[in-house]
């Protein structure tokens, strides 16, 4: 077992660091955003407590040497997320977190898509979506065919699996039987035109993956305990059936008047607002309010 | 040009597309000898074979190909390195994305398949995967052209080298024969960045007797000195243009005929030479004139300020008619006779404003 399992010490601690941790790509988010005039942040608040969970204890990396063969790679196939990496990505040490304060100005490294050839730690460029499955195909590849044991972690949309090219690299994936390839999808259920399953309907997505070969898991994308839980769960052999975990999720996850809500797939808060917001992540996530979550 | 797969043999050249292992029947070489395939040895896609010998003391290079590992002969490198070869099925734009991605962890893929699905269906896969990120993936673009004949539109590609000398950080590399596709690869080994390889049948008749030892990816090949005009050619047109040369020199215009091989980056000296030392300059590639090797060398030449006699040639602005390959390159001048009355029509306009 990689994480501690619950009811210890250690894991209770690992829990609030991720909390926090979690909070801190919200509030990096909201910030961020400001500068550029414009951001993604329902996709990313969706996200948070996954990648935060990712950083801070399911990856194994080196800041100190981004090219370290051996990492695990993270490919954010959903990279109109990256405001919340970018910081988390400074947090653990890649590069100095100032840097940010240029985010999307004229000659940043750091756009709303995240380039590799630019930023410490970013494992792959993307932005395209549908291309991460088959580049992280190519990546447990490359770890077969030179004998290495690091595994991929490809973080999908929900919205992006519309997209052919995912399910050409789900068969792929199946095919070669990469079980060092972890897919995540971020369920949050809206993309930018409206509910998945009235726009595309991607369900029934667990069985759908199960008939192209994965061993799929469900998880509460928010619910940290069940995250940790859901990677020490996963198989660790390098040959065999590629794993999924299906995150169900709140677009806007954290800010009441963003969760579910389409209007807020790229926004900008203002003034009081603003203010307002920052205060609502720092007192941590509240319940959801019955029937504010679409789907 | 012999007429020898209009109707007989036709349909047995392009059934061999898909067994890769049949020499083509309709080389010039074959011309008049009445003796069909047997008559010459012509080279079989070499690439597998050659990048097998190549993996052999470079552990970084892996293939990849799309359901075609016969018709480009990866098979032959499948057999000598399995663990090292990954066809992908039907799926040319996750096969770019899988070499992008393989790439990333130190390898140095090839991925090969029909041109028509690299450069047009995968081309967003081309440029975001591979060259916006720098990859060392090299795509072995094979059947360019109409090499595919009655095929059709949907299995030519006569617009690739226009797409990807578009693309930044990509470049973009046509081979004349097996020989010099053999010293391409060498050569990309240690090449920086994406590369496009243009290739044709793989079994494109002989330019290079040897493989150049001083092939040189950016640097032109100067094949034939003349002073009348230069051909400037690329990739499949290379050996038509020389045979051209041949005719010409017979009736007494002396042609300089250049190999331009790398698209991107252009070889500008040697084309502003060859305004300069000629006179008249006619490019020659079995591509769609407009921005292609044509337009490249038009837009080195206007941007140098050189007034020449100048044309491109290629097919013209239109889905090319039905045909088996030997007769589409016939009707449409890409072959030794065609590009030699091209070359005479530029010629006869020579010094005057050329108007048309």
């Amino acid at each position: 077992m990689k994480h501690p399992p619950r009811g210890t010490p250690e894991r209770g601690e690992l829990i609030e660091r991720l909390r926090d941790r979690a909070k801190f790509v919200r509030l990096e988010t909201v910030r961020l955003t400001r500068i550029a005039g414009a951001g993604h942040y329902t996709s990313t608040f969706s996200a948070a407590e996954l990648l935060a969970a990712l950083y801070y204890a399911e990856l194994r990396y080196r800041p100190d040497e981004p090219g370290w063969p051996d990492r695990d790679r993270f490919v954010l196939s959903k990279g109109h997320a990256a405001i919340g990496l970018y910081p988390l990505l400074a947090d653990v040490g890649f590069f100095e977190r100032t840097l940010l304060d240029d985010y999307t100005r004229l000659d940043s490294s750091f756009g709303d898509h995240p380039d590799m050839r630019k930023i410490a730690g970013i494992d792959f460029s993307s932005g395209s979506l549908g291309h991460g499955l088959s580049v992280s195909v190519g990546i447990a590849l490359g770890a077969r065919v030179q004998d290495r044991s690091f595994r991929v972690y490809c973080m999908m949309g929900d919205g992006e699996l519309a997209e052919g090219q995912i399910w050409e690299a789900a068969m792929a994936a199946s095919q070669f039987q990469l079980g060092s390839l972890v897919g995540i999808v971020d369920r949050n259920h809206l993309s930018i035109d409206g509910n998945t399953e009235s726009l595309m309907s991607i369900e029934p997505l667990a069985e759908r993956f199960a008939s192209f070969g994965w061993k799929v898991y469900a998880v509460d994308g928010h619910d940290l305990d069940a995250i940790l839980d859901v990677f020490n769960t996963l198989e660790t052999a390098t040959v065999g059936p590629p794993q999924l975990v299906i995150a169900d999720t709140v677009k806007g996850r954290g800010v009441r008047r963003m969760e579910g809500d389409i209007q807020w797939h790229v926004g900008n808060l203002v003034g009081a607002d603003y203010d307002d917001v920052i205060a609502e992540i720092e007192s941590g996530l509240q319940p959801l309010v019955a029937g504010g979550a679409d789907g | 040009m012999a007429d020898v797969t209009r109707e007989g043999t036709a349909g047995q050249e392009i059934s061999d597309v898909f067994r890769g292992s049949t020499p083509r029947p309709d080389s010039p070489k074959d011309e008049g000898t009445g003796k069909g395939i047997e008559a010459k040895s012509i080279p079989a896609f070499v690439a597998g074979e050659a990048l097998a010998d190549l993996a052999d003391s470079d552990p970084r290079i892996v293939v990849l190909t799309a359901d075609l590992a016969h018709a480009n002969r990866t098979v032959d490198f499948a057999a000598r390195h399995p663990d090292r070869f990954f066809n992908v099925g039907v799926a040319e734009q996750n096969m770019v994305s899988i070499a992008a991605g393989m790439a990333s962890t130190g390898l140095v893929p090839y991925a090969a398949t029909f041109a028509a699905y690299l450069a047009l269906l995968a081309c967003e896969q081309l440029r975001t995967d591979c060259a916006y990120t720098a990859m060392p993936v090299r795509l072995l673009a094979h059947h360019s052209g109409m090499s595919l004949g009655y095929y059709g539109t949907s299995h030519h590609a006569l617009e690739d080298i226009a797409i990807t000398r578009a693309i930044a950080d990509l470049t973009v590399v046509c081979a004349a024969d097996a020989n010099q596709l053999r010293a391409i690869l060498q050569r990309s080994l240690d090449w920086p960045g994406a590369m496009y390889v243009r290739l044709g049948r793989g079994r494109d008749p002989e330019v290079y007797s040897e493989v150049p030892d001083d092939f040189q990816i950016g640097r032109a090949v100067r094949l034939r000195e003349g002073a009348d005009l230069t051909i400037i050619a690329t990739g499949s047109e290379v050996r038509a243009c020389l045979d051209a040369a041949d005719s010409l020199a017979a009736q007494g215009i002396h042609a300089r005929v250049v190999d331009m091989h790398t698209v991107d980056p252009l070889d500008r000296e040697e084309i502003l030479a060859a305004a300069d030392e000629t006179g008249a300059v006619l490019t020659v590639e079995e591509h769609n004139v407009s921005g292609g090797l044509g337009s490249a060398v038009a837009e080195t030449l206007a941007e140098a300020g050189v007034g020449v006699v100048f044309r491109r040639h290629g097919v013209p602005g239109e889905h090319v008619v039905l045909g088996p390959p030997a007769a589409l390159y016939n009707r449409y001048r890409l072959d030794a006779a065609g590009v030699q009355s091209v070359a005479r029509d530029l010629i006869g306009l020579e010094g005057k404003r050329h108007d048309v």
